[in-house]
């Protein structure tokens, strides 16, 4: 491939940007050698996706340079960045879902008025794309039947396809298994072998640790430092991130757990479509223990929770919980397992935690809405739901403390943090969480950590499901493996490292098993 | 009895027509993601415009450049309401129908002083049937010759335009750079976005192209069905067509043949008037014309399977603030 021409192939110079008043890059210089791995890692909020959007052409920038490869750039659209060889992976694939791969790839570059030619045309280029990078895809099926591994080789397809030679990658792993980040890096590697030069932004030390020539740090908008990785190390990053020491491991003592709090028998769901999506579970939860669900997602642990919660019927099987029987023929909906005592931290936030366009009080009540401690007569009383509000917002250090901002305005950790503070609070006997820190950053992750881990030694039963490993090893004391609706394993977490759970979420045991 | 037939399938093409403009330019409109329940209006503005304009100048394709140019119009309002200022879809629909439903009466007054009415326009006014060579020569072949000197054979330019244009709809919105646009833009415009394509650009043309098939449908309703404009004579086919659309999950083939049932239907009902079926009676001809609703909604509720429209249909456009 082409010798790079200049040291750098990208160089911002005095970046600012500001969205009415939140200021979200101040004054950014970042230099990125090329034919480098280049990670930047911050916060959720610290202004790395604003910054990239900058480059991408997605934001002007309201003072600052780009230099690409030594040449000043003006990039106003996503069309200036791709002709100056900048392409982008978003974190939400830019996919269209009912095209083929071959119709996202050309999407924008047909190459001609009429379809055929460049189609063709772009199926010879795919086919030596894939060669030179190793990146195996059928250019024919549909985007939606791929899993999203695949999904997102397209994008990096899509930018190599239109002559990328910087390639922005934002939060690449937050959908993928252990070993689909893997092939990730593996193919980012081989992307560097071949010259070109790969932003990585990310707020997972050990990805930046394990696959980075150099890392640049951004706090509250700002670059706060460079480092050559080979020089630095997890706790130094982790501390440049937040500004203050953090332990990465969550400090907890044996377990003691005490009676059965809840019991799943033979529990079963068949969707509308009737595919079964969860088949045969059994697990019992006792008070004073967390147990994790480990899975790769889309394997049933949203169907499970939802059973639980009273979301969604069961087909069969019952639930045993605070003295009752829940079956199909007398089932318990949401609010009635609330009755019970069951708290629960949906998935995701934004579709089941929050209603987005409620100001920060009124969502801190849902699903206690009928409490009398929220309610007057016939009105509710606003006045008691201000105050718990503003106690809690100080409590759980939610930024703004603002109760009447509305939560689609909160940063993601902090609008998580609104939600678990609202189950939490209620003092449940059972706790159900979801991904708890999903797009949360690491000072709110250690709060919710040590939040959930106090309810345990205040022995509450916690069914905990996360899509991170880190996460299940560090609060669970036994961890359940799921696997296409089925509960394929279950180890006590003293035993469990990432590989084991890794295999296990493929179920590659029970592979060699059979084929044995 | 052959006979009666090819003449109510004659019939069938004559009304299907409108509808197939209509719901072609739906089409194109909500393959972009703009749902455009103002078919109706633009189909009667288009009306209006048409023979207005083939009186005033004595030639219906004038008359057609006016509906196409007041048809666009509307279209563009449309657009400017919906692209530019991310408005309510269905709110500008409704808007743009109320407001040519009134507005065509107040001018026909106004110019005409005809009760609302158009003059009644003859000869070069009027789009008139073409008969295809050796229609007549054939005419006598027992069959086929029915077949072509009736049913084929001696329709205006604007029925065969129409049922041109379902062929080379399908090719320009699936063979063709800007219908893969439109398809991504309706689908996921961030996607669009991202790929350095404008996507209000591409929605102003799917915008543009809708009102054009409008205006067509129009003039042909007031200038080549009937000999004048008439208060409220698109009666619901702009409706019909937004059904048809559906019906056919947004492809034009399958649209074709949906507008071509409801067009049978309605064929059958004028028919059918008067007509007494022994132990029933008279069939009442608002219990014919109800059909292709009725047919839609049990269609659509069980026999088809879901009709998944474009994704992002109906929904602005707004840049992701990161």
């Amino acid at each position: 491939m082409n010798k790079p021409t200049h040291p750098y192939a990208i160089e911002l110079r005095g970046i600012s940007k500001r969205f009415g008043a939140v200021q979200a890059n101040k004054d950014i210089n970042l230099q990125v050698p090329a034919g480098t791995v280049h990670g930047i890692i911050g916060e959720n909020g610290a202004g790395k996706s604003t910054l990239m959007s900058i480059i991408y052409g997605f934001y002007e920038a309201d003072t600052g340079t780009i230099e690409v490869d030594g040449q000043e750039v003006n990039i106003r659209n996503s069309q200036d960045a791709i002709k100056a060889g900048i392409g982008m992976v978003h974190q939400h694939f830019m996919l269209v879902e009912n095209f083929t791969v071959l119709e996202n790839v050309v999407l924008g570059a047909e190459g001609g008025t009429i379809l055929k030619g460049g189609m063709d045309a772009a199926r010879k280029e795919l086919a030596r794309l894939e060669k030179e990078y190793s990146l195996d895809i059928d250019v024919d099926a549909v985007v939606e039947d791929l899993p999203v591994g695949l999904q997102q080789r397209v994008e990096i397809l899509k930018a190599l396809y239109r002559g990328a030679r910087i390639l922005i990658l934002d939060e690449p792993t937050g959908v993928l298994t252990p070993q689909e980040a893997d092939h990730l890096f593996r193919i980012l590697d081989a992307l560097k072998q071949q010259g070109v030069t790969v932003i990585l932004i990310t707020h997972k030390l050990r990805e930046i640790l394990a696959s980075t020539d150099n890392v640049s740090v951004m706090r509250l908008g700002q670059m706060v430092a460079h480092r050559e990785t080979a020089k630095t190390d997890k706790e130094e990053l982790a501390e440049l991130m937040v500004g203050k020491k953090v332990r990465l491991k969550v400090l907890k003592d044996e377990a003691e757990p005490g009676d059965v709090k809840l019991a799943a028998k033979n529990v079963s769901y068949v969707d509308s479509q009737g595919v079964t999506r969860l088949k045969n579970i059994n697990f019992e939860l006792r008070a004073g223990e967390v147990v994790g669900i480990a899975g790769v997602s889309g394997n049933g642990q949203s169907e499970l929770l939802n059973v639980l919660s009273g979301i969604t019927p069961m087909s069969s099987g019952e639930v045993h919980m605070a003295g009752e029987v829940i079956t199909p023929k007398s089932p318990k909906n949401a609010a009635q397992m609330r009755d019970l005592k069951m708290g629960h931290i949906p998935e995701d936030r934004h579709k089941m935690g929050l209603v987005t366009g409620f100001e920060a009080y009124e969502a801190a009540i849902l699903g206690y809405h009928n409490d009398p401690d929220y309610n007057g007569k016939i009105l509710l009383n606003r006045k008691a739901m201000l105050n718990e509000c503003n106690e809690r917002m100080e409590s759980w250090d939610v930024r703004p403390p603002n109760p009447h901002l509305k939560t689609a305005n909160f940063s993601g950790g902090n609008q998580q943090k609104i939600v678990i503070a609202r189950e939490v609070e209620k003092n449940p006997d059972v706790l159900l969480v979801g991904q708890p820190t999903r797009g949360v950053d690491i000072g709110a992750i250690e709060n919710i950590h040590e939040q959930i881990i106090k309810l345990r030694v205040a022995d509450k039963a916690i069914l905990l499901v996360s899509v991170e490993l880190d996460e299940i090893m560090a609060l669970s004391d036994r961890i359940l493996v799921m696997f296409d609706g089925e509960i394929v394993g279950e180890l006590p977490a003293s035993e469990a490292d990432e590989r084991t759970l890794g295999l296990m979420m493929a179920n590659a045991f029970n592979e060699e098993g059979a084929s044995e | 009895m052959f006979e009666t037939l090819i003449l109510i399938l004659d019939a069938t093409l004559r009304v299907s027509t409108p509808l197939i403009l209509a719901a072609l330019a739906g089409l194109f409109s909500e393959r972009a993601g703009i749902v455009d329940i103002g078919l109706e209006g633009k189909m009667l503005g288009g009306a209006f415009a048409a023979a207005a304009a083939a009186s005033v100048f004595g030639s219906a394709w004038i008359g057609l450049g006016f509906a196409i140019i007041a048809s666009v119009g509307l279209a563009l309002v449309h657009g400017f309401a919906c692209i530019t200022h991310r408005g309510d879809h269905i709110v500008s629909g409704v808007a743009i129908n109320t407001v040519v439903a009134g507005l065509t009466i107040t001018l026909g007054l106004d110019w005409f002083s005809m009760g609302g009415q158009t003059p009644a326009l003859s000869g070069d006014e009027r789009f008139f049937a073409i008969t295809l060579p050796f229609a007549d020569a054939l005419a006598d072949v027992p069959v086929i010759g029915l077949i072509y000197s009736e049913l084929i054979s001696g329709h205006n330019i604007l029925v065969y335009l129409a049922f041109a244009l379902v062929p080379a709809t399908y090719w320009v919105v699936f063979k063709t750079r800007f219908g893969l646009r439109l398809r991504a833009v309706g689908e996921n415009p961030h996607a669009v976005d991202t790929a350095g394509i404008s996507v209000a650009f591409i929605r102003y043309r799917a915008v543009i192209i809708c009102g054009v098939l409008c205006g067509i449908a129009g003039a042909y309703l007031s200038t080549a069905h009937n000999a004048g404009f008439l208060k409220d004579m698109s009666a619901g086919k702009g409706y019909m067509a937004l059904a048809a659309l559906i019906f056919g999950k947004w492809r034009p083939v399958p649209v074709m043949f949906a507008c071509l049932l409801f067009g049978f239907l309605d064929a059958v009902a004028v028919r059918m008037q008067g007509v007494v079926v022994p132990g029933i009676g008279e069939i009442p001809v608002q219990a014919i014309e109800v059909l292709p609703y009725v047919l839609t909604v049990l269609l659509l509720a069980g026999f088809i399977g879901k009709a998944v429209g474009p994704k992002a249909v109906g929904r602005p456009y707004v840049k992701e603030r990161a």
